[in-house]
């Protein structure tokens, strides 16, 4: 089938532009970047529209031996199983969207090709996550779009913030990844292969008593590892201050896609955490308690992006809930929904903050509703989406979470259902401050051009009808483990109501009367400060971990070990040593025969017994 | 003449015309001596089409009397192991006197007659079957590296030259005791006392002699890697030395060190390194997170990729401490893979150098804007030696972890955590010296890279790439080899 030319469109379209963007024109550009990732998602259709898998089944391809050392070796296979069919479909077609938009957005900015050429290159390695067909080829992929992330983040590399975000990035990323390297290596140690199939496969045979404890241990690192990816507790930090990155970036990397990879690698792992309750329920309470509080932070952020990246941190807890309670397809569903709409949502900024000459402070917003209708229509529809409202497409996906979390444990649904009430507050409070009321800056805003509406209205179409148009549970049915539970009216119903609820309540705070959020926000004044900046974990972890880091290696390791106890005390001490015992020996030079006489006599006798010692030693 | 011995002489010869050209004719000088090491690559590359992966033993083995008295021979050959050790030297080689073609103006003559000299000893003691021969060239390579710093180096050239020849000089004393006492074990069980090294190996010694002759080995091996606490006198050899001297120190000098517990070490006393391997496997851990904390900290560019060193050094020594197939083999290329991409920072900041003269990471930042190749090639090399998958370090580094793994969990965790050190003071360098704004205006004329310096890069970041993206014809050659190594253990 060809399966390597998906992710090999990208790959060139990024070469040729890294290559030839200095000498060729927007246009061309344009052409290249979207083009090739458009050649991509037309690729993935025509091999699912002509075999599309069966459930459990896979089209494999096995292309060359990559390691092979000692007896273990690794090919690089590609695999396209329904589970991965899903992610392509994502991947390519918001890809495509979100490129298209990008080449409007991006044509008054500096390094128009460098832009381009990271994010294809960033479609590639996403494509390579999704169809590998093994641990290590996927965390080519996983290394990968962190590295582009990386380079988008810190796009406008001129500003500190931004190229510090990008570092902060990549390295709490890279904490994650010591958890997927150590995993890796407990897999090939325990089942001698990194192949997905190979492992689900030993598993089930697995005795448990052997099983329990190196599969809890294994699930836990991939744990960190995804958490890294996905921005769970403890390693979310760096997903907020990614948003220094230009808006279609925040939309398509840390909103639709890489950030789902995360739960996308729980879901390939499915098997072992199937056998690692202890692991799964870790994932859960991770899930439910980011989600939580992630939502509670957007309740109060003022810069409309922020409140989408701590949203997108709340929707992937959402997702890891769903892991963890074992709802796997559920978690996929989401990660699906999600993406229409809040790639939709962070698009339909972009296009605020377009319209306003990079204003992102929504204090300075307002009233735009008739100035950019199709941005306000389209930007509803995502907001209703996310909150969840009946018929939605997030409706159908958080419900079946929400059914999920109660089905593992009542009380769960429940701080679910009020993170689902927030939700939908913080998204509609966005929307009042946005549109509503009156406009409080000095710009002159204008609609978008067709390039950047036109995706808008794509997605918002999928934001309404994806859920109900695409059922993906019943899709992935024999692919990704599930319990059934059955469908109950009453939670369904207190799960709408929630996020109806929260719609309200924002609508009474923000528009009914205005006053009323400030004069909350001065009676608890401790409690929003420390919401407000964000329960001060940054600042938390900067002093409890980066500096004592940084005093321990100056202070300690380099300036007194390395300079003056290694070098100062020994090295120098034994050259002082050497010169000390030079003098003394000069004394021995005196020209004085007979005391030679005498020396050459200890030498000699010195040298015999040392020899007749080694030779004794035999 | 025979295939090997015309490798090593070539560069041999080249010193004795270099020698009889005048020292005014600079750019002959130049020329010839590039010449020559290139010609010396040429005569390299084809061993790797020439070589028999499937057969055992050493190849293209050269052999003649050398002291009969002693049993001591010239005698060359190479195994998988050393083959990509020449190559990479024969390759660095020439990279080395191409960087240096504008750097070096004063005393241009002797300049490449020492990195002449200095060629001639890293192939020979790569190529040395003999213990004899292998210890002179490992005490000839002082000589000329000792001059290059001490006369073309920086600021504090003289200490860092001295601190280098007495710390190696210091080693190769013990390592040379140890030699001398292995000999005598063999002239007490070989028919004919002799220093060639397939028939030492056939010595079976009791574990007392062993532990002694190894730890004889070790401190001259150690020193040269450098394995803490032996490693003082890099940070200063690294950063004084002028960018041919650092290219060549990082990218061969410190794989003598490897390479010696690799060819002899390991197979001649096996189970005394057995008995040391939890005690090298601390060393190479303390190591890695040890040089990488320090790098996180280091104000100067140089100073910072030196202490870099030191913490991938100590993959590559942890990967030997696993003794096991996965391990040495991955330690071999990861040793190839630290040549490539530590020379390739190392000529980056020297291009920095020659044009700023400043080496001080504080003076640098935003300069992606003013030369935007230069910021490319650079962002390839960190990625590279933070172990990014498809580039080589990464297959490198896995290799080792799963080698270490097998036999401690706890090794392969710490070593890990060296990892995730490992990108962030790469990329706090690369941030702080490429990104941001143009703060100083002295940066502002910058030029980028110019074709010559192109020149030396390309080679390293193809290979880098090929290394990353297909391992497996390195793995291939190192095969049987390593397995021989192997073997030897747990007799």
């Amino acid at each position: 089938m060809q399966l390597w030319l998906i992710p090999i469109f990208p790959l060139l379209g990024a070469a040729l532009n890294g290559f030839t963007g200095r000498r060729t024109s927007q246009g061309i550009q344009s052409a290249i970047a979207v083009g090739s990732v458009l050649l991509s998602f037309l690729w993935v259709l025509n091999i699912l529209l002509n075999s599309m898998p069966a459930p459990g089944a896979e089209i494999r391809e096995s292309y060359f031996t990559w390691i092979s050392s000692g007896n273990f070796s690794l090919s690089v296979d590609l695999v396209v199983d329904r589970l991965t069919a899903v992610m392509l479909l994502v991947v390519t077609g918001i890809g495509t969207l979100i490129h298209i938009y990008a080449t409007s957005y991006m044509s008054h900015e500096g390094g128009f090709y460098r832009f381009f050429t990271y994010l294809n290159l960033f479609m590639f390695f996403m494509l390579v996550l999704v169809m590998s067909g093994n641990f290590l080829l996927l965390f080519v992929g996983w290394e990968g779009v962190g590295l582009c992330s990386y380079l988008l983040i810190g796009f406008y590399f001129l500003k500190k913030s931004a190229s510090d975000a990008g570092k902060k990035a990549f390295i709490v990323n890279r904490i994650g990844d010591f958890g997927v390297l150590l995993a890796m290596l407990l897999l090939i140690n325990t089942f001698g292969s990194l192949d997905f199939k190979t492992i689900a496969d030993k598993v089930k045979t697995m005795p448990v008593e052997l099983s329990a404890g190196i599969l809890t241990a294994i699930c836990l690192l991939l744990l960190l590892g995804a958490a890294g990816k996905s921005a769970q507790i403890p390693l979310y930090t760096w997903l907020p201050d990614a948003m220094e990155g230009p808006t279609p970036v925040s939309a398509l990397i840390h909103a639709a896609t890489m950030v789902t990879a995360g739960v996308y690698l729980c879901c390939r792992a499915s098997a072992l955490f199937e056998h690692a309750p202890i692991a799964q329920d870790t994932v859960a309470y991770i899930g439910l308690a980011t989600a939580f509080f992630a939502a509670t932070i957007g309740l109060v952020q003022n810069d409309i992006k922020k409140v989408y990246a701590y949203s997108t941190v709340s929707q992937l807890g959402f997702m890891f809930l769903a892991v963890g309670s074992g709802a796997y397809a559920a978690a996929i569903f989401h990660v699906v929904t999600h993406a229409f709409f809040k790639a939709l949502l962070f698009l339909g900024s972009g296009s605020v903050i377009h319209a306003l000459e990079g204003e992102q402070d929504m204090r300075h917003m307002g009233g735009l509703r008739g100035k950019l209708p199709i941005t306000f229509f389209t930007l509803l529809m995502g907001a209703l989406a996310i909150a969840g409202f009946p018929f939605f497409s997030g409706w159908y996906s958080k419900e079946a979470i929400l059914s999920a979390a109660h089905a593992h444990s009542p009380w769960m649904f429940w701080v679910a259902a009020l993170t689902a009430m927030m939700t939908a507050f913080y998204v509609f409070r966005t929307i009042w401050l946005t549109f509503f009321g009156e406009y409080k800056g000095h710009a002159h805003p204008h609609e978008s051009p067709a390039a950047m509406w036109i995706p808008l209205a794509v997605l918002a179409v999928l934001s309404v009808v994806g859920g109900f148009l695409f059922n993906v549970p019943h899709f992935l049915e024999g692919v990704l483990p599930a319990h059934a539970h059955g469908h109950d009216m009453t939670l369904e119903i207190i799960g709408s109501s929630a996020g109806l609820l929260g719609i309200a309540l924002s609508y009474l705070f923000y528009v009914a009367s205005p006053g009323l959020a400030d004069s909350f926000a001065e009676s608890f004044s401790g409690l929003y400060n420390l919401v407000y900046n964000k329960y001060f974990v940054d600042e938390v972890y900067d002093a409890a971990v980066v500096h004592p880091l940084e005093r321990t290696s100056r202070g300690f390791l380099w300036k007194f070990l390395d300079q003056n106890v290694i070098d100062e005390g020994m090295v120098h001490g034994a050259s002082s040593g050497a010169l000390g015992l030079g003098s003394l020996l000069r004394l021995l030079q005196g020209g004085v025969v007979r005391n030679y006489a005498t020396w050459v006599v200890l030498g000699a006798v010195f040298i015999f017994s040392a020899f007749s010692l080694l030779g004794g030693a035999r | 003449m025979p295939w090997l011995t015309a490798l090593l002489a070539l560069p041999f010869f080249g010193l004795i015309v270099l020698l009889a050209i005048p020292g005014q004719a600079r750019n002959l000088v130049r020329l010839w001596a590039n010449a020559v090491l290139l010609a010396g690559l040429g005569l390299a590359l084809p061993l790797w089409q020439a070589f028999d992966r499937s057969a055992g033993s050493y190849q293209f083995v050269d052999r003649m009397p050398w002291i009969p008295t002693l049993g001591a021979q010239f005698l060359l050959g190479v195994d998988g192991i050393s083959l990509l050790l020449v190559l990479l030297t024969s390759l660095l080689g020439p990279i080395a006197a191409l960087a240096s073609w504008n750097a070096i103006e004063d005393r241009t003559k002797e300049f490449y007659a020492m990195l002449l000299l200095l060629q001639f000893g890293m192939l020979g003691l790569f190529l040395s079957l003999d213990l004899l021969l292998f210890f002179v060239f490992f005490e000839v390579v002082l000589v000329p590296m000792y001059f290059l710093i001490g006369i073309w180096g920086g600021e504090r050239r003289l200490y860092a030259a001295i601190k280098f020849f007495l710390y190696t000089l210091a080693g190769s004393v013990v390592l040379l005791l140890g030699i001398i006492a292995l000999y005598w074990q063999g002239g007490l069980q070989l028919a004919q006392p002799t220093f060639e090294i397939a028939e030492l190996l056939k010595l079976r010694m009791p574990l007392d002699v062993q532990r002694w002759l190894f730890w004889a080995f070790f401190v001259g091996f150690a020193i040269k890697v450098p394995m803490v606490p032996f490693h003082t006198w890099l940070p200063d050899a690294h950063t004084e030395a002028p960018t041919a001297g650092s290219v060549l120190l990082a990218g061969v000098l410190l794989k003598m060190g490897t390479y010696g517990f690799v060819r002899l070490s390991l197979p001649l006393f096996p189970e005394a390194a057995q008995e040391a391997a939890p005690i090298l496997a601390v060393l190479s851990i303390v190591a890695i997170l040890y040089g990488a904390l320090i790098s996180l900290m280091q104000q100067d560019w140089k100073r910072l990729v030196a202490y870099s060193s030191v913490s991938h050094m100590g993959f590559c020594t942890l990967g030997l401490a696993a003794m096991n197939s996965n391990g040495i083999a991955g330690s071999v290329l990861q040793q190839v893979n630290h040549g490539i991409s530590t020379s390739l920072l190392f000529l980056l900041v020297g291009f920095i150098y020659e044009r700023r003269h400043t080496r001080q990471i504080a003076d640098f930042g935003g300069l992606a804007v003013v030369m935007p190749r230069f910021a490319f090639v650079f962002a390839v090399a960190v990625f590279s030696s933070a172990g990014l998958p498809l580039l080589n370090g990464f297959i490198g580094e896995f290799t080792i972890l799963q080698g270490a793994f097998i036999v401690s969990r706890t090794w392969a965790a710490f070593a890990v955590f060296g990892i995730v050190l490992g990108a962030a003071y790469l990329l706090w360098l690369y941030q702080r010296t490429m990104l941001g704004d143009l703060r100083n205006e002295a940066n502002r004329g910058l030029a980028d890279l110019s074709p010559r310096e192109w020149a030396t890069v390309l080679p390293l970041l193809a290979l880098a790439l090929a290394i990353g993206v297909y391992p497996k014809p390195w793995f291939a050659v190192l095969e049987r080899p390593v397995l021989e190594i192997v073997g030897r253990f747990g007799r």
